[in-house]
């Protein structure tokens, strides 16, 4: 096909006049887009007649807005209905009302049983409180025990079962710088009803004994260690059974330990 | 080429892309419609049914069947006889028939100002009269060859080079 041949046929002002069949129409585009020099035609025709047409335009022009006000209909925004305001708030008050005030009882309630709590609890804490009094006082006292032992001037005396109760035993220290024994009966058995130790520093050589003193608080201690006063020259110790109170010698039958310091 | 590119976009529904091709060929669809219709509020009702109708049916348009101008064209023209032949028009007796697009630019008396309309002056004054009617039929009416060959009385062939010749003194004018 000659190309100039078919630009001057006039094919190519039918086609911007469509006036052409849809074949023609397939053939001008698909040349268009193998020859520029076509498309240049093309393009140059619907310039001319554009220019003729707008010479007819009257002055006034359809502004734009006017056709997008037609086309613009698919996107209007769709306005909620109004709802019915006011019976929902009416009720929503009251119920809030129902709600506040049963909170305040609630509330008050809840107050008088917390200070019944608290009064429960302080009770208990002030109970609590003597007793880490008590077991710090215990502790002192077994740490000062601990010391008392441990001391290399403390002079310890182990007492033997005698006849009496042969199974028995007990441990005498001897603080002698402070004139102080401290006892620990822990091998002894519980005293019968109505009886009592009572400890003994002796003298063998004649046997004098002088009492010490008697244990009347064995039941209520619990780790069996007790503290005497001694300001004798003791060369032994003994622990008898005697009726409570005392007594002013020693009942020899009832000698469940006995222990002599040992001879230098 | 940025003229495919918005017909796509436009094609997509995109009104921006739709603005800019209405701000290239409304003024040219507005002279084809009033050239049929001869009334300017007629006019504008039409154009705004004929980019309201290219906007609905834009999916319609292929390229590879014709230009975006020339389809805008033939939805003008349409819409434009259509409306001349609905009773409303016909009440009004308006005669059509002896009327070229020529009429409007000698009648006119503001085209003295714009470049373009000197050249259009320049042209209708020394076109022969051939030439008015082939381009009248041919692209204001939507005559078929074969339909202005016989208005014109006139071989087929002699209406296509005839009509070639006319619309390059137009160019040669215009452009």
């Amino acid at each position: 096909m000659n190309i100039n041949e078919y630009i001057q046929s006039g094919i190519l002002e039918l086609y911007v006049a469509g006036q052409l069949s849809e074949e023609e129409n397939k053939e001008v585009y698909n040349l268009m887009l193998k020859h520029p020099e076509v498309l240049k035609e093309v393009l140059e025709i619907e310039a001319a007649f554009i220019k003729l047409s707008n010479s007819l335009a009257p002055e006034k022009n359809v502004d734009f807005n006017l056709i997008k006000a037609h086309i613009d209909h698919n996107n209007k925004v769709v306005s909620l209905p109004k709802q019915k305001n006011r019976n929902w708030i009416t009720y929503t008050g009251w119920a809030a009302a129902v709600i506040v005030g049963a909170g305040l009882f609630w509330t008050l309630n809840q107050k008088q049983q917390l200070e019944t709590e608290i009064t429960t609890i302080n009770t208990e804490k002030e109970f609590l409180e003597i007793q880490i009094e008590e077991s710090r006082d215990k502790l002192a006292e077994t740490k000062n025990l601990l010391n008392v032992i441990r001391d290399r001037n403390i002079i310890k005396v182990p007492l033997e079962g005698q006849a009496a109760y042969p199974d028995a035993y007990a441990t005498v220290y001897w603080d002698e710088s402070n004139d102080q024994v401290y006892l620990d009966l822990q091998g002894l058995p519980e005293p019968p009803e109505g009886k009592v130790y009572q400890v003994w520093s002796l003298l063998l050589d004649p046997l004098t004994p002088t009492s010490l003193g008697t244990i009347d608080d064995f039941l209520q201690d619990d780790n069996k260690i007790f503290k005497l006063d001694n300001a004798n020259q003791s060369q032994a110790f003994g622990i008898t059974l005697e009726p409570a109170g005392g007594s002013q010698s020693p009942t020899l039958e009832q000698l469940y330990t006995l222990g002599a310091l040992a001879s230098n | 080429m940025q003229l495919e590119f918005l017909v796509s976009q436009f094609q997509k529904k995109d009104e921006k892309a739709f603005e800019k091709l209405y701000n290239m060929y409304s003024k040219s669809m507005h002279g084809v419609i009033f050239n049929i219709v001869r009334d300017h509020e007629l006019a504008e009702e039409v154009m705004q049914d004929v980019f309201i109708k290219a906007w609905e049916k834009a999916d319609s348009y292929n390229s590879s069947k014709g230009r975006f101008f020339t389809w805008l064209l033939n939805i003008s023209r349409n819409a434009a006889i259509d409306k001349t032949r609905s009773k409303a028009f016909k009440k009004s007796s308006k005669n059509l028939n002896s009327d070229y697009f020529v009429d409007i630019i000698h009648s006119s008396d503001n085209l003295g100002s714009k470049t373009d309309a000197i050249g259009i002056k320049k042209f209708v004054d020394k076109l022969a009269d051939k030439c008015i009617k082939i381009i009248e039929l041919l692209y204001f009416k939507g005559y078929t060859q074969k339909e202005a060959s016989k208005e014109l009385d006139m071989p087929i062939g002699t209406i296509k080079t005839r009509n070639r010749n006319c619309i390059q003194e137009l160019r040669d004018s215009v452009l």
